[in-house]
């Protein structure tokens, strides 16, 4: 197996890299829906008419993947609705208006810290979730009786534009150190790795002589090369461990958080906030001043562009998150969630998808990807729905991490046709274990 | 408030610069020098060739998409492509109907019927120079160099067979008896490095059937260093394995697969040349191999990361 897996050349944009978070005016109202990580969405414990403050609890959480929500700003609950989430489902939005004050909740205090359980309970509550896009709760990562040989905390920031993590990794080394320090005292972990693309200096000479005199801590550079930051690959590039289908990181003793996760567990472990607000960067080929940004949770997009100067073209194009993985929203309003690293706006030049012509069988797919998948074979076995071709493909392995799209020459769908082929398998597999 | 529709396309929405056109567009970039040099070596008739073979080739794709009423693909440039390299690979004498038959039947029969690019199981350009060969015995009546003496009436590959080898440094530049664009080796080598520099292709097919030949001959002519480089640098060797070999549709596509099948390639060229009737095999050699590309492609694909064991 080779030193790095493979991966594609992109280009970086990181326009915002050396510029600060600064903190954004309060907006006039938010959007806090209840499912912002991955598993069941909150249940909504306010009514509209209900006066909430900043940090008040709105949304308890629901099972065990699941996570609460707070209120980011003080205000009054106006409306109760359903929302449309990308991935087709519905769950409750509470739209909150702010009173302009951004009063603090008195129930507001610093968790009492003395186990493992209690700091579990403390990560819990706290409505952390994964910061990096993939929004998994992260006390669940950390909730296991397996061993936990390698922390790795993923500042990869591999995507174009975005610069939120490694601004982050800068302005709050002490929430980092502060939490990394709770951490392993109550957790037994072996070795904390720090995995960071050597294009972002800054944050790994912060790291460096933050840590320099920590054993168990270890930072890693790793090459300019996306997909860096796809948990797999990280894990990968850090430790030489393989994940193999159908297993978790914990399971080769590895849990991987986000910087951006780890600093904000720390504040919460400071300060008893719990997650309201997050950095994002704010760019995109039309955003008149591209900064990074500490916006409230639930904050309509178009308020956040406001903030940096507004547009200098019509928006056709907007993302959540950067280029290779991010999500197309359809309107401004949607609001910024626990997950948005950076909202990305674009217009029509930008947004415009180039035509799609015959493969040409360059292999230029297969040789991007890091996991070695043959889109080309897993297109065939999609058409005569061939379940065995489609395992045989690698397709599974899929994380539409996008290198094979944006390598070929074709311009082909190929991440939109990996969906379906694994979708499909998904549903061949399931059909035959029943046969 | 909202502002107009937006765009809902899915990830990743940046694509690379790198296009279908772009990469035909550096091939026939690449092709330039030799195009040049086969002109000044065997006159103005080389182009009359050359033009031929790329009009009757982009032609054959136009009218073949009207007629079957399909999108039009000749801004793709492979047409471009497969009619410049047909036309190279043909002798400056040809009669021009013949150079253009040998076009259309490229596109037609090779590439068009079976789905067009991408879909062809073998290479247009080397099938349809075979196709001509038997058909026409295009190759038997090999043109050669205005500005040399006409005192032999043999190739080099012929002149070599008797023991008669020409300069090390006409073949190089090419002054010296074949079709259009295969005798200038240095002219090809700037196309081919221009390739890999463009990462348009990689060394792995080039360098690995070149030096098959190179090694084989070297043996077989007694380890004769200059006799290896005659046989290396003369027929249509170097224009075969970077311009032809390096088709992606018809050649593997990891680095393993590109080795097994150039070396291949360079082996059934070796046999043919020394032991076969016809005195150049590089055509055949490249042709055989596409057809076992797919086996090729299956016996060397990529190790899926974490994958089920199977």
């Amino acid at each position: 197996m080779s030193f790095y897996l493979k991966g594609v050349h992109i280009p970086h944009f990181k326009h915002t890299a050396n510029l600060s978070a600064v903190k954004m005016t309060a907006p006039k109202y938010v959007s806090i829906p209840t499912s912002m990580h991955i598993g069941a969405p909150a249940t909504p414990i306010v009514k509209v008419g209900d006066s909430v403050k900043v940090g008040t609890l709105i949304a308890e959480q629901n099972g065990y993947i699941s996570s609460p929500v707070y209120s980011s700003i003080s205000g009054t609950v106006t409306e109760i609705s359903d929302m449309l989430l990308s991935n087709g489902k519905t769950a409750p939005i509470i739209k909150i208006e702010s009173d302009g004050e951004m009063t603090v909740d008195e129930s507001i205090s610093v968790p009492v810290v003395d186990s493992k359980e209690d700091l579990i309970a403390a990560i819990k509550k706290s409505g952390i979730v994964g910061l990096g896009g993939a929004g998994f709760p992260t006390y669940v990562k950390f909730d296991t009786d397996k061993p936990i040989n390698e922390l790795i905390i993923n500042g990869a920031e591999c995507e174009p534009y975005i610069t939120s993590d490694s601004v982050t990794m800068v302005d709050r080394i002490d929430d980092i150190v502060y939490a990394i320090d709770i951490i392993t005292k109550y957790i037994k972990i072996d070795k904390i790795i720090f995995g960071i693309e050597k294009n972002k200096q800054a944050a790994v000479n912060t790291i460096k002589s933050a840590f320099k005199d920590r054993q168990n801590v270890e930072i890693k550079t790793l090459p300019t090369l996306y997909p860096q930051g796809a948990e797999k690959v990280l894990i990968y590039h850090t430790t030489r461990k393989v994940v193999k289908i159908g297993e978790l990181p914990i399971d080769v003793g590895c849990v991987v958080s986000n910087s951006s996760t780890i600093a904000e567990i720390g504040n919460y472990l400071k300060t008893g906030m719990p997650l309201i607000e997050r950095c994002i960067t704010v760019d995109g080929n039309i955003v008149k001043n591209p900064k990074n940004v500490i916006v409230p949770i639930g904050t309509p997009l178009e308020e956040v562009f406001e903030f940096c100067g507004g547009f200098t073209d019509e928006p056709k194009k907007v993302l959540y998150g950067g280029p290779m993985m991010g999500i197309a929203v359809p309107y401004l309003t949607v609001p910024v969630l626990k997950n948005t690293n950076a909202i990305l706006a674009f217009n029509r030049t930008e947004a415009k998808v180039a035509k799609t012509t015959a493969c040409i069988r360059c292999g230029a797919c297969v040789n991007a990807c890091p996991f070695g998948i043959n889109p080309v074979a897993a297109t065939k076995a999609l058409k005569t729905e061939d379940l065995d071709g489609l395992e045989k493909s690698g397709v599974e392995l899929c994380m539409s991490c996008g290198c094979c799209s944006f390598a070929c020459p074709a311009k082909r769908p190929i991440v939109q046709n990996n969906k379906i082929a694994k979708e499909t398998l998904l549903r061949l597999r399931a059909k035959e274990a029943k046969a | 408030m909202a502002a107009s529709r937006m765009y809902l396309s899915i990830s990743p929405h940046i694509r690379s610069k790198i296009s279908t056109t772009s990469i035909m567009l550096d091939v026939i970039i690449a092709l330039l020098p030799a195009t040049v040099a086969g002109c000044i070596i065997f006159g103005l008739r080389s182009l009359a060739v050359v033009a031929v073979c790329v009009l009757a080739a982009v032609a054959s794709e136009f009218i073949f998409n009207h007629i079957m009423k399909k999108d039009q693909t000749i801004g793709d440039l492979s047409a471009v492509v497969t009619g410049l390299l047909l036309g190279l690979n043909l002798s400056a004498n040809i009669p021009l109907w013949q150079a253009a038959v040998g076009s259309v039947f490229a596109i037609i029969i090779v590439k068009c019927i079976f789905g067009g690019l991408g879909c062809n199981v073998v290479n247009p350009a080397i099938t349809a120079r075979v196709f001509m060969l038997i058909a026409f015995g295009a190759m038997a009546k090999v043109a050669f160099p205005v500005s040399v003496d006409a005192v032999s009436s043999a190739t080099p590959l012929e002149l070599i067979k008797n023991d008669a080898t020409p300069s090390l440094i006409d073949l190089f530049l090419g002054k010296k008896g074949g079709a259009i664009g295969e005798t200038c080796t240095l002219a090809l080598i700037i196309g081919g490095v221009y390739l890999i520099a463009r990462r348009v292709i990689t060394w792995h097919i080039p360098v690995t059937m070149i030096a098959t030949v190179f090694i084989f001959s070297f043996i077989i002519e007694d380890f004769s260093f200059i006799s290896a480089l005659s046989w290396t640098m003369s027929g249509g060797l170097f224009i075969g394995a970077i311009f032809m070999a390096t088709d992606y549709v018809t050649s593997p596509s990891t680095p393993l697969g590109k080795i097994i099948f150039a070396f291949g390639a360079g082996f059934i060229t070796v046999v043919i040349r020394f032991y076969g009737t016809y005195p150049e095999g590089v055509s055949f050699a490249i042709l055989l191999m596409n057809i076992v590309n797919p086996y090729i492609e299956t016996l060397t694909k990529r190790k899926i990361f974490g994958g089920r064991e199977k």
